[in-house]
C-alpha cells in the first residue's frame, strides 16, 4: 500500500511549551484519515506542519514523498487543504474563483477551460456561473470550495473542521463527497468536532496535549476504550486536559 | 411571565432575507436553545435583541422593555457573549473582566458570587493576555464577562462552536448552575445533540423558525417509522437502503444508517430480509425513537 504522509517523532517546541510532541503516524493513499483532539491540543500545529507552513524543531516527516523540513514548496502543490472559512473570493464569481485557483497552482489555458467545464457540470453550476460567490447558498460554497481545494489533482486534501456550522443534511452531503474523492484515490485527512463524523473515518487518531494518544479505526478504538460510541473514547481520553 | 417577547420580527439584508416573521416567548428563567446552522439567522435575531441592530418589522421585549425604545434600559439587564470572540486580546484575563466590570459601574468584588464557579477555573491564567488563551478557556472568559454586571438575562451567540466535545459539555454544566440563579438564557448552537440540554428550542432555517417546544416534544412528533441499520460496509449499505422501495429517507449517523420508512407496515425483519438478499452481512435493524437531528433533517425536507 503506499504511503502518502508519515511522520517519526515529529515535534514541534514554542520556547519552553511543547506543542507537538514526538507524533509517528502513517497515512495511506486513498485513506479518511480523522485527526482528533480537544481544543489546544496541538492539532493545529501539526496541520501547519504537514501543509508546509510551519518549520518544526525536530523528527521526520514526509508529505507527498516530500520532506516538511526542505521541500515545503512541493509539498504546497501536491496537496489541498479546505478549512471551515471557506477560502473563497466572495466578490468574485464562481467562474472567476475557478479560473483564479486554477491559475495559483499553474494550471494551463487549456486545462483551465477543461477544469471549469468539468467542474461546472459536476457541481450543476453552468447556470450559476457568473453570479458572484457571495449570493450561493453555504452548501454550495462548500461543495465550490472542496472542489477548489482539489483543483489541481493533489495526492492529498487537508480538511479543517470542514463542517463546522452547516446543517445536518449539507454536512452528510458533505461527507459523499469526501468518500467519492477517497475512492478516486486521494487521501482525505480531516479534523471534526462533530463524533458521528469521526465514525465516518477509515481510521482516527487523537491528541492529548501534544501527542498521539489512540490511533486505529473506530471499531477497534472503541472495543480498545470500552466505549459505544467515539464520543465516549474522546471523553474518556480528552478528560485530563479539559482545562486547558 | 415572559422573559424575552418576539412579535413577527423580520429583517432583510439587501434581496436576502435574513428573518421571516419570527415569533417567539422565552419564559423567565427559562434556557431556550435557537438550534440550526450558520446563516439560519440565529446571530440577526441576536443582535436585534441586544438592540445593537433594528428588525424591518415586528417588535420585541426584553423583561417588558422595549428593543428600541428602551435600549439603554436594556442594555443594563442584559448580558451578551456575541458568536466571534470579542475581548481585548492584549489585555491580560483580570483586566478584561475589571474593565467589563467597570463599564458597567460595577466592581468584580461586587458581583463575585455569579461569576466565581467559572473564574476559578481561569484564575490560574489570570496575567495571561486573553489572545494567549485557547478556545475553551476564551470562552469562560468571554462568558464571565458576560455576567459581571449581573444581568436578567443572558444571550449566548454559539458559545460552543469549534470547541471540543469535552469543554462543550463543561460550558453546558455552567450554565446549569447559572439557571438555578434564576437567570434567563437564550443560546444558540449548530451543534444537534446540545438541543437536549435546553428546556425548550426553535429549529431554524434560512430565516424561518421550523419548529419551537421541548426536544421531548418535538421528537415525539417525528411520525415515520425509523430504523437503526449497520453492516460491515456503511457506504455500500446506505447505497443499497436508498434502494429499498419502502424507504422514505436514508442518512448517515455515525456508525448506523437511520432509514425512515413510508409506511408504519414495515418491519426490522423486512428490512434485514432485503439487505439479506442484496448480499451484506453482520446486519443489525433496531427500530429507534427519532433525536432531535432526525426532526431538523425532516423538517427541513418538508419545508424545501
Amino acid at each position: 500500500m503506499e504511503i502518502t504522509i508519515v511522520t517519526d517523532n515529529l515535534t514541534k517546541t514554542f520556547g519552553a511549551f511543547t506543542a507537538v510532541d514526538h507524533i509517528s503516524f502513517e497515512v495511506q493513499k486513498g485513506e479518511i484519515f480523522g485527526f482528533l483532539g480537544a481544543n489546544g491540543a496541538g492539532k493545529t500545529t501539526a496541520i501547519r506542519i504537514l501543509c508546509g507552513l510551519l518549520h518544526p524543531t525536530s523528527g521526520k516527516a514526509e508529505v507527498a514523498g516530500f520532506d516538511v523540513f526542505k521541500h515545503t514548496e512541493k509539498i504546497k502543490k501536491n496537496i489541498g487543504y479546505m478549512s471551515q472559512k471557506f477560502s473563497l473570493y466572495e466578490d468574485l464569481t464562481i467562474r472567476e474563483n475557478i479560473s483564479f485557483y486554477s491559475t495559483v497552482y499553474g494550471l494551463s489555458d487549456y486545462q483551465i477551460k477543461e477544469k471549469t467545464e468539468q467542474l461546472l457540470t459536476r457541481l450543476q453550476l453552468h447556470s450559476e456561473a457568473d453570479k458572484l460567490v457571495h449570493s450561493l447558498p453555504l452548501g454550495w460554497k462548500q461543495k465550490l470550495a472542496f472542489s477548489l481545494a482539489l483543483i489541481h489533482d493533489p495526492k492529498i486534501v487537508f480538511l479543517d473542521e470542514p463542517t463546522g456550522g452547516v446543517d445536518p443534511i449539507t454536512r452528510r452531503q458533505f461527507w459523499d463527497l469526501i468518500y467519492e474523492t477517497a475512492d478516486e484515490g486521494t487521501t482525505v485527512f480531516v479534523t471534526t468536532h462533530y463524533m458521528d463524523e469521526a465514525e465516518y473515518c477509515d481510521r482516527i487518531s487523537i491528541m492529548v496535549d501534544g501527542k498521539i494518544e489512540a490511533l486505529d479505526t473506530p471499531d477497534i478504538l472503541k472495543s480498545q476504550f470500552k466505549a459505544a460510541t467515539m464520543d465516549e473514547v474522546f471523553y474518556k481520553l480528552a478528560r485530563g486536559t479539559s482545562t486547558k | 411571565m415572559n422573559s424575552i417577547e418576539i412579535n413577527n420580527i423580520s429583517k432583510s439584508f439587501g434581496s436576502k432575507k435574513a428573518l421571516q416573521t419570527i415569533n417567539l416567548n422565552v419564559e423567565a428563567g427559562e434556557v431556550f436553545g435557537l438550534i440550526g446552522a450558520d446563516g439560519a439567522g440565529k446571530s440577526t435575531l441576536f443582535d436585534i435583541l441586544v438592540t445593537l441592530s433594528k428588525s424591518d418589522s415586528g417588535t420585541a421585549r426584553i423583561e417588558g422593555l422595549d428593543v428600541e425604545k428602551d435600549y439603554k434600559k436594556i442594555r443594563k439587564i442584559v448580558g451578551y457573549m456575541p458568536g466571534r470572540f470579542s475581548l481585548y486580546m492584549d489585555l491580560t484575563v483580570y483586566e478584561n473582566l475589571d474593565f467589563f466590570a467597570s463599564i458597567f459601574g460595577g466592581t468584580i468584588e461586587d458581583n463575585y458570587e455569579l461569576i466565581k464557579d467559572i473564574w476559578v477555573q481561569i484564575e490560574p491564567f489570570k496575567d495571561r493576555p486573553a489572545g494567549k488563551l485557547s478556545g475553551g478557556m476564551k470562552q469562560k472568559l468571554a462568558l464571565c464577562c458576560a455576567l459581571v454586571h449581573q444581568p436578567r438575562v443572558l444571550f449566548l451567540d454559539e458559545p460552543t462552536t469549534g470547541v471540543d466535545p469535552v469543554s462543550r459539555n463543561e460550558f453546558w454544566n455552567m450554565l446549569k448552575n447559572l439557571k438555578r440563579k434564576g437567570i434567563t438564557i437564550l443560546v444558540s448552537t449548530p451543534y444537534m445533540d446540545e438541543a437536549i440540554l435546553c428546556e425548550r428550542i426553535a429549529l431554524m432555517q434560512e430565516g424561518k423558525i421550523m419548529a419551537i417546544d421541548t426536544p421531548s416534544n418535538i421528537t415525539k412528533a417525528f411520525n415515520k417509522p425509523l430504523f437503526s441499520v449497520k453492516s460491515t460496509h456503511q457506504r455500500k449499505l446506505i447505497n443499497t437502503l436508498r434502494r429499498f422501495d419502502q424507504a422514505y429517507s436514508c442518512y448517515f449517523f455515525g456508525q448506523s444508517v437511520h432509514l425512515a420508512a413510508k409506511n408504519e407496515s414495515v418491519s426490522a425483519k423486512e428490512i434485514s430480509d432485503y439487505l439479506n438478499e442484496n448480499g451484506h452481512p453482520e446486519i443489525q435493524v433496531a427500530k429507534i425513537s427519532a433525536g432531535i437531528e432526525d426532526c431538523f433533517i425532516e423538517l427541513m425536507r418538508k419545508t424545501a
